[in-house]
């Protein structure tokens, strides 16, 4: 298979370290309260906490009952509560209620708030006006980065999309930066750093003084380069449909902290089950950056091969029976389990993607990306959104369609807007409203007001200036430019040729062979030309914001002969989706390099777009 | 060399020496004679005050202070009250204890600092006696009042004020009393005559020092060590107990044959001492006393004062300053006379080697022979350090560095930093500077320390060169000094802003660690606003700028200080103290032209105070956002009319935004929501929040097929999704003729594939076989493949002539069945294909 480990890969650095620093203080921290305690633990942080730490730990810490924040009244006898949670106003709100109905009822307990990755002044300052500020004590779980996998980093931090692209709320700038910090105190420093996009060039900032204020250590760095990428910088990859097989999980039973539980379809029983996902399943390993159409064959043939292995039991004697027993039966037993639960599961998405309407989704994510037959895609958008064929899935198509097109005829958008409020209702005008603050779905503006702006402001000062004053306005405008992004970076394939998904032969194959991220086609150039000359148009369309520094170890002589020097750490903020990953493997492989990639958190389409959903219904 | 032992005294076992430190700068009048004066340990300063002549008490006495050697530091009249006692603090600091129980203290320099009372109960009954003490808390207060009361405070930075209990019998003032340090708690030792007490938090305890000789009738002095670890007490009959200060175990006790009134005593030892002594101190004499019955006296011309140390006493009188301790170890050894010790052997080898006599090589054999040569060099290193003349420590660290050639692996370690150290004591130690640590107190007080005495007295270049000679971290080391010059230059009035600024930051450009916001905050403490900021201004660290702003009330700057940051945090601490600062409307104002506090102040009344959300996009007139913001209020709503109002509410601003289509929607929906109440009373159907779609679906469900129509009209829903929700309900409910009537109406506008597949999905082939010919061409070949009739879709597939819907045909026959029909859909395909 084509994405098995090759041979002279640089090995990786360890993570594990990671996960053992964040246990120790998070014990250090339990046992700052001593006592039997009750604790509570905000939802979205249950599936990282417990790959930090399981149950048996925390009751070794006098951890008496664990409960989920659900921002409830609460039932608890203990007279020690301590709370473990994202820095969020709500929960800190819902945490001091509590405290005043102790007060009122005349109870006294002791509580502690636990925030992790880090408090927020915000939140002292609710404690503060609900008065129960000398009440509650407070802490720090510097719990940054959770390792999903071997090279997968993630700071499960969902809400960093939403918060800091939408709300403009740049309060997880800082904790980006610390993560980078605490990576590089624990493996060493970078020689280069690249990034693009404002929240990047922030989150460099405020890693960099970090940098200054502490003890700078000099030993051999782990990785080579630092990549960072805001999400907006490329908002048509995650809004494509995976179809590499582990994207497609993603997408179809959604993967939670690497972990997936498959339903009774897939199982073939009347139970669910939880299935690990990650290089340590081999089946999995071997699988996970293929294209699904390839898995299936894939699969049966080490169907096959497994039976072989169970078959050689045949003509055995005792004693060669007893040493396969021992030694192999084990193993195949474990395989043959892993294997049929991902048979299962393709089996599943065969019967859900191969399906007509599937086909002709992809066929019209496809057109909009080549630009082709465009009218044909909107009354198959209008089609899907009359059907009332999937909220998200429409969405996904409109915000493709605008932009791809830079933007709705007027006619267009007031259409489907109309039409997709008749389907889901006028709550949807608040998630239009994000969408366009966005850049996502908006419409044309009417005419050419900005041009016409331009050249009559234009007139009044010199030709520099000119230039700088279009620059601001397109970014005003918030153009995706992409029909011209595309073209630059050859984004996509020319059509017609045949492209074989079993021989890749660019990062294209994650999508077909239709589309090449856009992401990793900019991360692929500027490794290539060590920075962004020749790349100016480029970063013009997308906005500039774009910077390259090289950092503190000017080891040039060590360059390229230690494995370090093929280590690439690429950032995505705002999340990064499965198919960005096996795109960057694939171009590791090809470069003879390998990409970390550590993100605020793994997205899809229907994250993405439900981020920007306002529910409150 | 013979010289070296000519000030030795032998007393029992142990030698002891008096070294001249200086010859005192000052030019007293009458000496020390009727002042009061205080020395701080580890050779700090002098102050002196003339004693208050009862008879004129408008003549002001003069305060002064004067380093070690004698230079005055600071000199001023005294102008406040009566003043009983003074002392040192731990940080250099002079502290003035007044009749009345007021504290005042002053720097070194005389600069006033701050005052501070001991309480009422010390201020009525004014201060009798005091004691300064130092412990590892800090610095501490003893006083007895002349209620015969003992008031106490452990440190002077951290007032904590504690009133001990009453001692029992006392009439006057007890005979002696010293303060103690034990099991972490300060106490107090009284003497009352030949009756001891210790005081403590809580009760007032007797106690006997064993084997005090029975002669004594009262105790008229005590002291206790450097250490609070030992305790010597003298008594009337002129005997002198030493034991250790828990007063468990008698060291020793010595007849001094003196009934005169004692002036001082103090103890006399330094760690690792060979014996227990104590210097007690009588007109014009000085006794050592130790283990054994003979003393060692010394006379004395002048009027004088003991200062106890940690390594022995130094002796300050009106012309010098000397040094009594007991002689260390390592010079002992290598200094006695006819000392066979290995370091004496090397320092004699050395000497015979600078005659270039041969005789070198005979002591050196004698010391390798016993293999002590590291030994030796260990001496001679040691003693180094113990030696006050810098010719002897040099001819020692030679013998040392001659030593050191004939060792392989000897650690270099003891050598280069006793060299090092011994530079910069001795560079303290010079007459200008006037401090005069031993090595051992310099050790004790580390370099940090001593950095801090040295800025305390603004010798701010020595410090710096001392801190780059001992490669002391930049941190903590040269930046710290030069933040301490920054902070006392920016106090300079005569000079403007813009000079010091340049001054500072040329200075401290390169220095490392250097927070900026700490000189600026004492610029704008001594009133130089316009200073701080342009300091401020080289701040790295926002965050640091950012408080002192606030504090300057330059609010302004300090929320884009905060912005530029990039730290949120900063920016909530300026915007909720703006918000707490300013009135609602400039606070707005303020904000508006802040994007970025904006939208975090947003997101903190999102949850917070929602109605402050509202008066934000008010106040912006942004009444697209205000338009959103009552649709969600309108959700959060139950009841409908309600409801309703919010989104009338919603519609106003939407038309104030010029945003037509918002409200427009926004008016069907309130539409909508009354026909779905309406519905609901009257049929009962759960209907109210759904989407008009679902409504629909609803309607159509449960055959209310007029009012879905009605709706259809009403809110101009498209054909073709009027056409999808009517097929999805007729096949949900499996009502095949009315699907056929229904196709059969009008023409599609769907088309009828979908007819077809509707048909399928619910497994009604032969209901779907009736559409098939309805079908478009375009779409036959799927319809036909839809209800599993391949050969039509052959058919169709070949007519149309189109590759790639053969392919697909071909794809779903099977090689066996249909083999005739994929040999002509294979011509077919070859024929389209030439073409």
């Amino acid at each position: 298979m084509a994405h098995t480990e090759w041979r002279d890969a640089p090995e990786l650095p360890d993570f594990s370290l990671l996960k053992r620093l964040a246990r120790d203080q998070l014990i250090f921290l339990l046992e700052q309260l001593p006592g039997k305690k009750d604790l509570f633990i905000d939802s979205d942080l249950m599936s990282p906490l417990d790959r930090i730490a399981n149950v048996t730990i925390l009751k070794q810490h006098e951890v008496d009952k664990l409960y989920k924040v659900e921002l409830k009244p609460i039932v608890s006898s203990s007279d020690q509560l301590c709370f473990l949670i994202r820095p969020r106003i709500q929960t800190v709100k819902w945490i001091s209620d509590l405290v005043n109905a102790d007060k009122v009822a005349g109870r006294f307990r002791r509580y502690k708030i636990i925030f992790t990755p880090q408090k927020f002044y915000a939140c002292e300052t609710v404690l503060e006006e609900q008065g129960v500020y000398g009440d509650v004590t407070t802490d720090e779980w510097n719990f940054y980065i959770l390792p999903l996998d071997d090279d997968i980093l993630s700071l499960e931090l969902p809400e960093f999309f939403r918060d800091n692209f939408l709300e403009g709320d740049q309060r997880w700038v800082t904790t980006a930066g610390s993560a980078l910090h605490l990576l590089q105190s624990v493996y060493g420093s970078f020689s280069k750093v690249y990034g693009i996009g404002r929240c990047a060039k922030m989150v460099y900032e405020s890693w960099r003084e970090l940098m200054e204020e502490g003890e700078q250590r000099t030993r051999q760095p782990e990785f080579a380069k630092v990549f960072l990428v805001d999400r907006d910088v490329d908002f048509v990859t995650p809004l494509c449909s995976q179809v590499v097989y582990e994207g497609l999980v993603d997408d179809l039973f959604r993967i939670k902290c690497g972990s997936v539980e498959f339903g009774p379809d897939v199982t073939s029983s009347d139970k669910s089950i939880k299935v690990m996902l990650n290089s340590q399943d081999k089946v999995f390993s071997e699988i996970r950056n293929e294209h699904f159409s390839n898995v299936f064959g894939f699969l049966s043939q080490k169907a096959k091969n497994l039976q072989t292995a169970y078959d050689k039991r045949r003509g055995m004697d005792i004693q060669q029976m007893k040493a396969f027993v021992s030694d192999e039966l084990k193993g195949l037993k474990q395989e043959h389990r892993l294997l049929s639960l991902h048979i299962g599961a393709s089996e599943s998405m065969m019967k859900k993607k191969t399906k007509q309407d599937f086909q002709e989704l992809l066929k019209t994510e496809h057109s909009l990306l080549e630009g082709f037959e465009i009218r044909e895609c909107i009354t198959y958008i209008e089609e899907h959104i009359n059907r009332q064929v999937s909220m998200i899935d429409s969405l996904r198509l409109l915000c493709l369609l605008s932009i791809t097109e830079n933007g709705l005829l007027s006619k267009d958008y007031r259409s489907l807007k109309a039409q997709y409020l008749q389907s889901y209702g006028i709550k949807h005008l608040l998630t239009f409203a994000n969408l366009r603050q966005l850049g996502l779905l908006e419409e044309q503006q009417a005419g050419e007001t900005l041009t016409v702006m331009e050249s009559k402001v234009g007139k009044l000062v010199n030709d520099k200036t000119v230039g700088k004053l279009t620059d601001a306005f397109s970014s005003l405008a918030k153009k995706s430019n992409f029909r011209a992004l595309s073209k630059r970076l050859a984004l996509v394939p020319k059509s017609g040729e045949e492209y074989d998904l079993r021989v890749p032969r660019d990062m294209a194959y994650v999508f077909s062979g239709a589309y090449i991220p856009l992401s990793c086609k900019l991360i692929e150039q500027v490794l290539e030309r060590d920075g962004w000359t020749g790349l100016e148009e480029v970063t013009r369309m997308l906005n500039g914001q774009e910077f390259a520094v090289t950092g503190g170890s000017s080891s040039s002589e060590a360059r390229n002969k230690t494995d370090a020097q093929r280590i690439v750490l690429v950032m995505f903020l705002g999340g990064c989706t499965f198919s960005e990953i096996s795109a960057l493997r694939f171009l590791g492989k090809e470069r003879g390099c390998r990409f970390i990639v550590v993100t605020t958190a793994i997205t899809n389409s229907a994250r993405l777009l439900e981020a920007l959903l306002d529910n409150h219904a | 060399m013979a010289f070296v032992t000519a000030n030795w005294n032998p007393l029992g076992d142990a030698f002891y020496r008096k070294i001249e430190l200086y010859e005192m700068g000052w030019n007293l009048k009458d000496g020390l004679r009727d002042c009061l004066v205080a020395a701080a340990p580890y050779g700090g300063p002098i102050a002196l005050l003339k004693a208050h002549n009862r008879r004129s008490p408008s003549a002001r006495p003069q305060l002064e202070i004067f380093s070690s050697s004698g230079l005055p530091l600071a000199s001023f009249p005294w102008k406040s009250g009566v003043v009983k006692q003074l002392g040192w603090t731990v940080s250099d600091d002079l502290l003035c204890v007044q009749e009345d129980g007021t504290l005042l203290v002053y720097d070194l320099l005389g600069g006033f600092k701050r005052h501070f009372s001991m309480g009422n109960e010390v201020s009525q009954s004014q201060v009798l006696e005091t004691k300064i003490f130092h412990s590892p808390y800090g610095t501490g207060v003893a006083i007895l009042t002349g209620a015969l009361r003992f008031t106490l405070a452990t440190n002077i930075d951290d007032i904590k004020l504690r009133r001990l209990p009453e001692v029992p019998g006392l009439q006057g003032a007890p005979s002696c009393w010293a303060v103690l340090t034990q099991d972490r708690q300060s106490k107090v030792l009284v003497a009352n005559g030949s009756h001891l007490f210790v005081l403590d938090n809580t009760a007032c305890t007797p106690v006997t020092p064993p084997g005090l000789s029975p002669q004594a009738s009262s105790i008229v002095h005590m002291c206790v060590s450097f250490s609070y670890k030992y305790l010597a007490l003298l008594t009337d009959s002129g005997h002198v107990w030493m034991g250790t200060s828990n007063l468990k175990e008698k060291l020793s006790e010595v007849d001094t044959k003196i009934k005169a009134p004692t002036k001082q005593m103090a103890w006399c030892r330094r760690p690792k001492s060979q014996q227990p002594s104590a210097v007690v101190m009588w007109d014009g004499l000085l006794l050592v006393v130790g283990e054994c019955k003979e003393t060692i006296q010394y006379h004395l011309d002048d009027d004088s004062i003991l200062v106890p140390e940690l390594d022995g006493v130094r002796i300050i009188s009106g012309t010098h300053h000397e040094l009594l301790q007991e002689v260390p170890g390592a010079c002992e050894e290598i200094f006695k006379i006819a000392s066979m010790a290995p370091g004496a052997l090397l320092l004699e080898a050395h000497k015979e080697y600078e005659k270039e006599s041969q005789k070198a090589d005979e002591y050196l054999r004698e010391i390798k022979e016993q293999s002590l040569l590291s030994e030796a060099v260990r001496q001679c290193v040691e003693a180094a350090g113990h030696e006050h003349e810098p010719e002897t420590q040099k001819t020692l660290l030679r013998a040392a560095s001659f030593g050191k050639c004939f060792l392989s692996n000897f650690p270099p370690e003891q050598f280069v930093g006793m060299c090092r150290d011994l530079r910069v004591l001795n560079a303290v130690r010079d007459y200008t500077v006037g401090i005069p640590l031993s090595h051992t107190q310099f050790k004790q007080m580390t370099i940090q320390v001593l950095i801090d005495r040295l800025v305390y007295r603004k010798l701010y270049p020595l410090a710096i060169e001392v801190c780059r000679y001992l490669k002391t971290p930049e941190y903590q080391g040269v930046s710290r000094v030069l933040k301490h010059w920054a902070c006392y230059k920016v106090q300079q009035k005569e000079e403007s802003d813009e000079v010091i600024a340049k001054a500072v930051s040329v200075k401290l450009a390169d220095a490392a660690g250097i927070s900026y916001s700490e000189i600026a905050t004492k610029a704008y403490e001594s009133g130089r606003t316009e200073l701080a900021i342009k300091l401020l201004e080289f701040e790295p660290r926002s965050g640091e700028q950012v408080p002192l702003l606030l504090k300057m009330k330059k609010s302004p700057l300090a929320l884009s200080k905060a912005i530029e940051s990039g730290d949120t945090d900063l920016v909530y601490t300026v915007v909720m103290y703006l918000k707490n600062e300013l009135n609602r409307g400039d606070f707005f104002m303020m904000l508006r032209n802040q994007p970025v506090a904006l939208s975090l102040y947003k997101q903190f009344c999102k949850h917070q105070e929602q109605d402050t959300l509202k008066d934000l996009f008010n106040q912006d007139d942004d009444h697209e956002e205000l338009g959103n913001f009552y649709v969600k209020a309108s959700y959060k709503e139950q009841r409908l009319e309600a409801r309703i109002g919010h989104l009338q509410s919603a519609v106003d601003e939407y038309y104030k935004a010029k945003n037509e289509f918002s409200a427009k929607t926004t008016e069907d929906e309130m539409r909508l929501l009354r026909f779905q109440r309406k519905l609901e009373e009257e049929k009962g159907e759960q209907l109210v929040g759904f989407s008009l779609h679902d409504t629909m679906t609803t309607l159509l469900s449960v055959g209310l097929h007029k009012h879905a129509e009605q709706l259809y009209k009403d809110f101009r829903v498209p054909d073709k999704r009027f056409w999808w929700l009517r097929l999805k309900a007729l096949a949900e409910k499996e009502d095949w003729e009315e699907l056929e009537k229904f196709s059969k109406s009008k023409k599609s506008p769907i088309g009828y594939l979908p007819f077809v597949e509707v048909c399928i999905k619910h497994h009604n082939k032969y209901e779907a076989r009736k559409y098939v010919s309805k079908v478009t061409l375009e779409q036959k070949v799927k319809a036909h493949l839809a209800v599993g009739d391949v050969e039509g879709a052959a058919e169709a597939a070949i007519e149309r002539r189109n590759e790639s819907e053969i392919g697909t045909v071909l794809s779903r026959c099977s090689a066996t069945t249909d083999h005739l029909l994929v040999e002509r859909l294979n011509r077919a395909k070859a024929t389209v294909a030439k073409k």
